[in-house]
Parts: C-alpha cells; structure tokens; sequence
C-alpha cells in the first residue's frame, strides 16, 4: 500500500524559503498572496494490507527519522489503492 | 595524563569533508594522531574524546545530519555519552549532535538564505562546569570561521531559558570591528555553540580546527581547543 507523508514547519517556526518565495510572488504580481510555507512530501511503499496498521508504523517512522518534530508536524495520508 | 596520552576519535561519515583537517589540528596541539572510525562501525574503542567533525554527512539528505544521527557509530558515542564521555560536534557534527537529541534544539537555514563562509567573533559565555570552556575565560573572544547554510540555532522558548538558566550556552556570536556583523546566520540569542547539562556534550557551528595557526587568519582555534585537550587531560 502506498503512504503519503507530509511534512511542514510548525507554526511560529521561521520559514526563510517560504518567505522568500512570497515575497518573490508578491513581485510577479500575486498580490493576494500572504504567508507561504514549503513542507516535504515523502512516499512510501509498504507491505502491509492493514491500514490502521500502516498508519501506526509510519508514524513511528516519523518519531524515529522522517520528521524532526522540534520543528515539524507531519500527516498521513494512506492511498489504500482500487483493491480496498 | 599528559596530553599525548589523550585519546581523541574522529568519527568520519561518507559526506565528511573536515575530518582530515580536525585530524590535523588535534595531531598539532596533543601531539598523538587521533583515531579515525568510520561511520558503519559499531563500537568505540577506548576514547578520551569523540570528535563528530563538519561536512554534508549523507548529502544532507532529509535534514543536515539527519540520517548520521541513526548511524551505527552514532549508537556507540551515545552509549560513551551516556558513560560521562566528552563528546564535541563542530558544525555538521553539531547537526548530527541536536538530531540524536543529546543537546537541545534545531540548526535551520540561515535567515540569509546564503551559504556564509566567513570569520565571526564568538564570545565564551559558559557557566556550567564544563572541559569545553573551563579553561578559557568568561567573556574572551576567540576570531573563528563559520562555513554553513544551515546555522540558524532555533529551540523552543522554555529550552532557551533552560539553556540560560543552566549556564549551558558555551559560545555566542559577538559585535567586533574585525569581521563585521556579530551574528552571521540567525541564531537565536546569539547562539554559536552550546554543552549538555553535565557539560560533557558539546556542539558548536564554529569551525576550530580551521584557525590553528595566524597563516590560516587566525590562531584562537588552537586556543579553544588546547583548553578543551587540556581540561579533558587533567
């Protein structure tokens, strides 16, 4: 099954790039645009047919290496595919 | 102990790029080349002193020191670290430190957006009973070079207190006319280095190991590490 991790700074935490990427909007003419923030996408192919399962060891895997949770939050997302 | 008899380890991972030079300046100042251990061992042999040296360990894949925090060797410096083992991590190595969580806090993206290669002023702040600052003096300040893009100390607000509170931030960036704006990347309060609560762990973004002599710019690199050779030697 497939297991899509996101990761995105916390909130009150200093995001430089997305600053800059909105100031750089902002220039291009998006003058609607306010705060911008740039995460990560991870995805992950698992074995594993047990959703709930799946959701429990990926957020393991978040604890232990994927996010750094100082300064990050993460979400799962679990694609349970066309044979759920 | 004299100071030959200090028994210094180099951990080195695939991506390390100041080991050699670290190698070399330890070499220079305890007169005994230290060890070098590669990154898939999991064990130290007996160690007065392991040093995690700068570079982009693992490409900096995920997060800068990230995936070298989980290495094999890092298990066995935690295990020393555990013992009362004195620990330093200089830059990358600093890194490495925060993201096994034996010191606090994150290093971020310097709020420049830029890689900054340049000398800083860094001020010795200590308090806590530590061989990374005991023997230098409260307030000296040492000229260093700092190469990183990724600097910017950042912690939550109660681990910055308890940082301060706990006489735990060893080293600051400091105003000097000599190298222009004190704090080159962010850091919160000032931030350049700190040691764990029994001192023994300590990480910096300074680079000591590249101002050993006054050919390379400066000499006070050596200054910091003597003391810390000769803390750990008494």
């Amino acid at each position: 099954m497939q297991v899509i991790v996101n990761i995105s700074l916390k909130y009150g935490v200093l995001d430089p790039q997305g600053r800059a990427i909105g100031r750089s909007l902002t220039d291009l003419g998006f003058q609607e645009v306010g705060d911008v923030r740039v995460g990560k996408r991870i995805t992950l192919e698992i074995d594993e047919t047990d959703a709930s399962r799946a959701r429990q060891r990926v957020a393991r895997m978040c604890e232990t290496l994927l996010a750094n949770t100082v300064i990050e939050d993460y979400e799962i997302e679990i694609d349970e595919g066309d044979d759920a | 102990m004299s100071l030959s008899a200090l028994r210094v380890t180099v951990a080195v991972f695939p991506g390390s790029n100041c080991d050699r030079d670290m190698m070399v300046a330890i070499e220079k100042l305890a007169g005994r080349r230290p060890a070098l251990v590669w990154h898939k061992e999991s064990s130290l042999d007996a160690t007065d002193l392991v040093i995690i040296p700068g570079g982009f360990s693992y490409g900096d894949y995920l997060r800068c020191g990230a995936l070298a925090a989980r290495s094999p060797i890092m298990e066995a410096v935690l295990d020393h670290a555990a013992r009362g083992g004195a620990v330093m991590g200089v830059c990358n190595g600093f890194q490495i430190l925060l993201e096994t969580g034996l010191l606090p806090g994150v290093l971020v993206e310097n709020a420049g957006l830029k890689y900054v290669c340049r000398n800083t002023c860094v001020e010795v702040v200590g308090g806590t009973a530590s061989p990374f600052t005991d023997g230098l003096e409260t307030g000296q300040r040492m000229i260093i070079p700092v190469a990183h893009n990724e600097g910017n100390y950042f912690a939550s607000d109660e681990d910055l207190q308890r940082l301060e509170d706990n006489g735990q931030i060893a080293f600051r960036y400091a105003d000097s006319d000599i190298v222009g704006p004190s704090n080159p990347n962010g850091a919160a309060r000032d931030i350049a280095g700190i040691v764990s609560p029994n001192g023994r762990v300590m990480g910096m973004m300074p680079h000591p190991e590249r101002a050993i002599s006054p050919e390379l710019g400066s000499a006070d690199g050596a200054t910091l590490l003597t003391a810390c050779l000769e803390a750990l030697s008494a």
